[in-house]
């Protein structure tokens, strides 16, 4: 299993454009990919879930991914935090 | 008239034409056994198919031109149409309630979409209406009665509605759209970001106001002060007729301008960055073609309030200004209260001098305590984007260090709590007493930029109090000493190699263009709406006109003559 944390720098947070490229990337990996914030955990699957999280531009989120492809799987979200989101 | 919130500029003047949705009701009856449970599960999935592939096949529908914004709200409803907890969701109605498909997806939606609107997210509540969409979408095909409406519209149609869904603003035939106004929605709505990209002039959230216009009124709908009028008299449309053509030209003018580099035409480039007050102003920044914050004034974060805000509250009013910053630098000047500017909550006794008082910096190098909270809410934002910091009304070398040395000390507890921070965020100084202008040699070799505010700087020099009628006349930013003073912090600025700009009036005022950029300025800091006309300025002169402008300005001896010269060579 992997685990890691973001702070959300796309100032909009996590909206609905970038979770349906989350969940677009999420449907490439085996692995079970969930996102956690504070208590909350649920499923990288749902527009539903992913939006009534209210994820805002300066939260840290945590990323947990278990499967057999995790590590490649990790380092597409990690992309996906750093580099893709700004541009969402 | 009907005020509502303006979410795409621009004048539209139309006949209304009214849409309406008819609600979908339940229909109250119950399966009856498993092989029906079953059934309407899968005319459920059925229906969710038929809904994503006829959103597919708008989205390969060429003649539409869509937009890419719009494109990927298409996306992002096929994302909500296949949501697995949507389904789980309505399966477990179907299966455990005994609801027919349509109901159990109306009672679904219907706790969604209280859910969603109940939040306190202004872009969360606008979710709400994308929810409904994609549920009415499903319905659709659950139930053959409801009809979608793809119209075509008549010549210089203004759409009114309660709402406008994203697929309505998507599919329906705009050519002959001036406008909308709906009496729900917000600015984050994804109708308001589709009339936005398509240049539509829009107004949401006016409220039961609309219910009063029947089909065809006459309608002048104002998208940027967010204003409607039903049957206008003629000299009304005359006004509105007129402002929609000077919107037209301007806004023509702008967007040619707002991608052209401000470079002149002997290819000196120069910085365009606004003055801004608030995070909100950072939209009309880059619509101008602004390049970053050369001013970002902290005043309102600590007025219309009862208390001095805390450190987190500075922190998330800066953290949020940086997020938007798109990686262009962000001066924050430290707070500039005193003088004219005072806080009810902080009780300053009044002074015979003001201007001449205890004010900005002098008051942070005395109440520590306060300097060093919004230093350490500045640092902590600075992780978000380049954010500078600049101390106002720095009168002698003593003040920098000391105020160096407390940014240190903010620096230092950030280290202590492990609160990550830009460890070398540059440091910058207001030059607008005499003293500090004078002394513009030794100040440069303690900071990282100058900034030259004219307003002050012009009053303290002349010893004008500009507020004064009776001698405002007096007031000149063109009196020759204090040209001399802004021409020598230009100049040894350059020398010590730190940067310069300006962010007082003098940056945008249009006749003063050619003679700063001659003294060697090249970053000016102003209102966001100055920006075009000064980049105007710029791109269409050559840095020798203006080397040669400086030259003969320096050698006049009264103000009369300068402007009189400047007046002559701008025009």
């Amino acid at each position: 299993m992997i685990t890691k944390d973001y702070i959300i720098t796309a100032p909009q947070g996590l909206h609905a454009r970038p979770a349906t490229t989350l969940i677009r990337l999420a449907k490439n990996y085996t692995s079970a990919i969930s996102l956690k914030k504070g208590d909350i955990t649920v499923r990288l699957n749902s527009m539903l879930n992913i939006l009534s999280l209210t994820i805002k531009g300066g939260d840290t989120i945590s990323i947990i991914i278990e499967g057999e492809d995790e590590t490649t799987a990790a380092e597409a979200v990690d992309l996906f935090f750093t580099e893709q989101l700004k541009g969402l | 008239m009907i005020k509502g919130i303006g979410v795409s500029a621009g004048i539209a003047i139309g006949k209304a034409y009214i849409i309406k949705k008819s609600e979908a009701a339940l229909t109250g009856f119950l399966l009856k056994n498993d092989a029906e449970v079953l059934a309407d599960i899968a005319r459920f999935d059925k229906a969710v198919g038929i809904a994503i592939n006829e959103i597919e096949n708008i989205k390969q529908n060429t003649s539409l031109a869509l937009t890419d914004d719009a494109i990927s709200i298409l996306e992002t409803q096929i994302e909500f149409l296949s949501d697995p907890q949507l389904r789980d969701d309505v399966v477990e109605k179907i299966t455990t309630a005994k609801r027919n498909a349509s109901d159990a997806l109306i009672e679904v939606t219907a706790a969604n979409v209280h859910l969603f609107e109940s939040m306190e997210d202004e872009y969360l509540r606008a979710r709400a209406i994308d929810i409904q969409d994609i549920s009415n979408r499903i319905l659709k095909y659950l139930n053959k009665s409801e009809q979608g409406h793809k119209q075509a519209f008549e010549p210089d149609t203004i759409i009114i509605a309660e709402d406008i869904s994203p697929s309505d603003t998507i599919t329906m035939d705009i050519k002959h759209v001036n406008g909308f106004a709906t009496q729900a929605g917000s600015k984050t709505s994804h109708a308001a970001i589709i009339a936005r990209s398509k240049g539509i002039p829009a107004i949401v959230g006016c409220g039961d106001g609309l219910t009063a216009i029947k089909n065809g009124d006459v309608i002048i709908l104002d998208g940027a002060a967010g204003s409607l009028f039903i049957s206008p008299d003629k000299q009304l449309t005359d006004d509105y007729t007129q402002k929609r053509t000077e919107y037209i030209a301007r806004s023509n003018k702008l967007k040619q301008l707002k991608e052209v580099p401000a470079v002149t035409t002997d290819g000196t480039a120069v910085k365009l960055l606004a003055n801004i007050s608030s995070a909100v102003d950072m939209d009309d920044v880059f619509d101008n073609g602004g390049e970053g914050v050369g001013l970002l004034r902290t005043e309102l974060l600590f007025m219309n309030r009862d208390s001095f805000p805390t450190e987190d509250e500075q922190f998330e009013f800066y953290r949020d200004i940086a997020l938007r910053s798109m990686g262009k630098s962000i001066i924050v000047r430290t707070i500039d209260i005193g003088g004219d500017k005072q806080l009810s909550y902080f009780g300053l006794p009044a002074e015979q001098n003001p201007f001449l008082g205890y004010r900005a910096i002098r008051i942070c190098l005395d109440r520590t305590d306060l300097f060093v909270t919004q230093l350490k809410a500045i640092l902590r934002a600075s992780v978000f984007g380049d954010l500078k910091i600049m101390f106002p009304m720095i009168s002698n070398v003593q003040e920098v260090r000391a105020a160096k040395i407390i940014l240190e000390q903010a620096k230092n507890e950030l280290l202590q709590d492990n609160i990550s921070f830009k460890a070398n965020i540059e440091v910058g100084i207001m030059i607008e007493i005499p003293s500090a202008a004078i002394t513009a040699d030794i100040l440069a070799k303690e900071v990282d930029f100058f900034s030259i505010g004219t307003n002050d700087l012009c009053q303290y020099t002349l010893a004008v109090d500009r507020m004064n009628e009776k001698i405002s006349h007096l007031y000149d930013p063109f009196n020759p000493a204090v040209l001399r003073l802004i021409n020598y912090v230009i100049d040894q600025a350059r020398r010590h190699k730190i940067h310069v700009s300006m962010c007082g009036e003098m940056a945008s005022d249009p006749m003063a263009t050619l003679l700063l950029l001659g003294m060697g300025l090249t970053e000016f800091s102003m209102n966001a709406a100055a920006i075009p006309e000064i980049k105007q300025s710029i791109i269409h002169t050559y840095v020798s006109t203006a080397k040669d402008i400086y030259n003969k300005v320096m050698a006049m001896g009264s103000s009369q003559n300068i402007i009189r010269f400047l007046q002559e060579v701008t025009t």
